[in-house]
């Protein structure tokens, strides 16, 4: 029988030679990604089960990242439990402050990630890695600690929905705009349980880094994953990071979809989405009037890697953020932070006005370091804008590419990149 | 039986329903006295041991955080019934035993105040206030036999 590239990976995972939609099944897991605000309420568990080990340390990943540098003292007493756990259970994998990173920008970048793969991490985002052609899907804590104490867990296998994307990127429009315009047409539910899979042209032109913003993004359609096919970048990317193996796994020609969506990105514009749902996008151009801001944020899973801090230089350069603005830049991980300072991207931010910060989560879910006050307005390249998400509930974020972040910055309301580029 | 708390909007979403602010515990009755406050601040001083919420589509969107489910318990409430609900939301409930019920239009069937009872095993929601029942499809074996053990920790335990 046709599979999916989804399905066959969960087949394989789950010692089956098929695997339907709908099916529930018990899968093998090749990698646990653990953080600082999910894992240690599952440390608590396996410790009240008296389970004080995992079922192998190789296959977890830990990165405090969301509320660090401890913010306050209870986040502290969380990155502690996290630690402490790791090193009673022997986790090598463990990246502490001062070599960590955001987590789904850092497992990637540290080879951690390989396509044919089940990969599991207690955070919504972990659909990001779909884009090496692995199922990748965001857990809770208790699934974490089931997963932590045995390798497994059950999944029901998700139907998939096919995108076809077509054309070439115009000037000034990244994957950013391509997944928030997806996301304004099928809404924040429209692949609610479903897989995702992502193909076409547009697709394999991207880089692997841009890739990562389509998937990663996923969720904020209700989906299970997100998932491309690995190509010739993908494994080019993963062979200058690591010399384990990995198999390659396609969907079949014939394969069934209950969906099949074609988009033409080539007439597409800028897209930021208003508060306070991923789903309210409109064109740049559409936005008539002048949307003030207070702050403009780039970072995060979704767009804090090194060609986002590019994008955003490029457009920086020689210009000031608008006085009354505060922009704030967060390289998503210890490497890209140094890559950035190698280039001298850090003299033209803070030429033009803008703050860096060490690698964190952040402000991006109202943490810290940029966390907004009553009625302030944020022109963010991160991923949510619900009320609340980034400080106070009277606040209001807008969800855009680095790039129109970047001019936004630079007009002091929300602004179109393509006057800069 | 327990009172209805109807929040009929779409896309409640679990920075709603526990801000991240409050993450830095994981202890019920903490999580409990921030929940639901930037949809509703009085929330935590209208619900009852026992109560219900009635949601619209796709309630419990957004992060992974199991703290929407525990903050929601340790306010009392018994189960989430809403039209849909999101999947990471839905699962979390499932793998700690809580009730998370899908019943389509339940949103607008339901009244705030109204009295509600549940039978789970036959998949029926009374409305005594209104004297009318709702048929929703019964939670499948596996999910029941999770729920009964008292969470998937427990479940796979006894497996």
């Amino acid at each position: 029988m046709a599979m999916t590239i989804t399905e066959k990976i969960l087949a394989k995972h789950s010692n089956k030679k098929i695997v339907k939609p709908g099916e529930l099944i018990d899968a093998g897991i090749d990698i646990i990604m653990c953080h600082d605000v999910t894992t240690p309420p599952a440390i608590g568990m396996l410790y009240k089960k008296g389970i004080k080990k995992v079922f192998d340390p190789n296959k977890i990943v830990v990165t405090p990242d969301h509320f660090i540098p401890n913010k306050d003292i209870k986040s502290a007493e969380l990155a502690k439990r996290l630690r402490d756990w790791c090193r009673s259970c022997n986790i090598k994998n463990y990246y502490e402050v001062g070599r960590h990173g955001v987590c789904h920008a850092l497992l990637p970048e540290q080879g951690y990630i390989l396509p044919g793969e089940v990969i599991i991490g207690a955070d919504s985002h972990t659909c990001t890695y779909g884009a090496f052609g692995a199922f990748s899907t965001g857990v809770g804590s208790t699934d974490l600690a089931a997963a932590l104490a045995t390798g497994k867990l059950w999944f029901k296998v998700p139907e998939s929905i096919k995108f076809i994307l077509n054309g070439k990127l115009p000037k000034g429009v990244y994957s950013k705009d391509i997944i928030l315009h997806i996301i304004k047409n099928i809404g924040v539910d429209g692949a609610l349980y479903k897989a995702m899979e992502f193909t076409g042209e547009t697709i394999n032109e991207l880089s692997v880094e841009a890739r990562m913003t389509i998937t990663n993004m996923a969720i904020e359609a209700g989906a299970k994953s997100g998932i491309m096919e690995a190509d010739k970048k993908v494994i080019d990317y993963i062979k200058q990071r690591t010399k384990k193996k990995f198999e390659i796994i396609k969907s079949d020609k014939d394969a069934h979809y209950i969906e099949t969506r074609e988009y033409d990105v080539s007439k597409l514009e800028p897209v930021v989405a208003f508060p306070h749902l991923p789903s309210n996008g409109k064109f740049v151009s559409e936005i008539k009037e002048g949307i003030k801001i207070d702050q403009a944020y780039i970072g995060s899973c979704t767009n804090g890697r090194i060609e986002d801090l590019r994008i955003a230089a490029n457009i920086l350069k020689g210009n000031k953020v608008k006085e009354g603005v505060r922009m704030i830049i967060v390289p998503a991980t210890t490497e890209i932070w140094k890559q950035a300072l190698k280039e001298g991207l850090f003299e033209i931010f803070t030429e033009a006005g803008a703050t860096i910060s060490t690698p964190t989560c952040g402000a991006c879910l109202g943490g810290h370091m940029g966390v907004l006050g009553d009625g302030e307005v944020c022109i963010s390249s991160t991923n949510r804008n619900f009320v609340g998400r980034m400080g106070s509930p009277k606040s209001f974020v807008y969800l855009a590419s680095p790039a129109t972040v970047a001019a936004s910055a630079i007009e002091g309301k929300i602004a179109d990149p393509r006057r800069y580029l | 039986m327990g009172k209805a708390h109807v929040y009929g909007r779409a896309h409640i979403n679990t920075d709603e329903i526990i801000p991240a602010r409050y993450l830095t515990t994981d202890k019920e009755e903490e999580l409990a006295k921030h929940a639901m406050e930037d949809l509703d601040k009085d929330f935590i001083n209208k619900v009852k041991k026992g109560d219900f919420i009635i949601a619209g589509d796709d309630f419990g969107c957004g992060s992974s955080r199991e703290h929407a489910i525990w903050a929601l318990r340790g306010a009392g409430i018994k189960a989430v019934i809403a039209n849909t609900f999101a999947r990471i939301f839905y699962r979390n409930a499932i793998n700690n035993g809580f009730l998370a019920i899908e019943c389509k239009d339940i949103s607008k069937k339901v009244k705030n105040g109204d009295e509600l009872e549940i039978n789970i095993e036959k998949g029926i929601i009374k409305n005594l206030t209104k004297k009318e029942e709702y048929k929703f499809t019964p939670l499948p074996k596996f999910v029941l036999d999770i729920m009964k053990a008292g969470g998937l920790l427990d479940y796979i335990s006894k497996k």
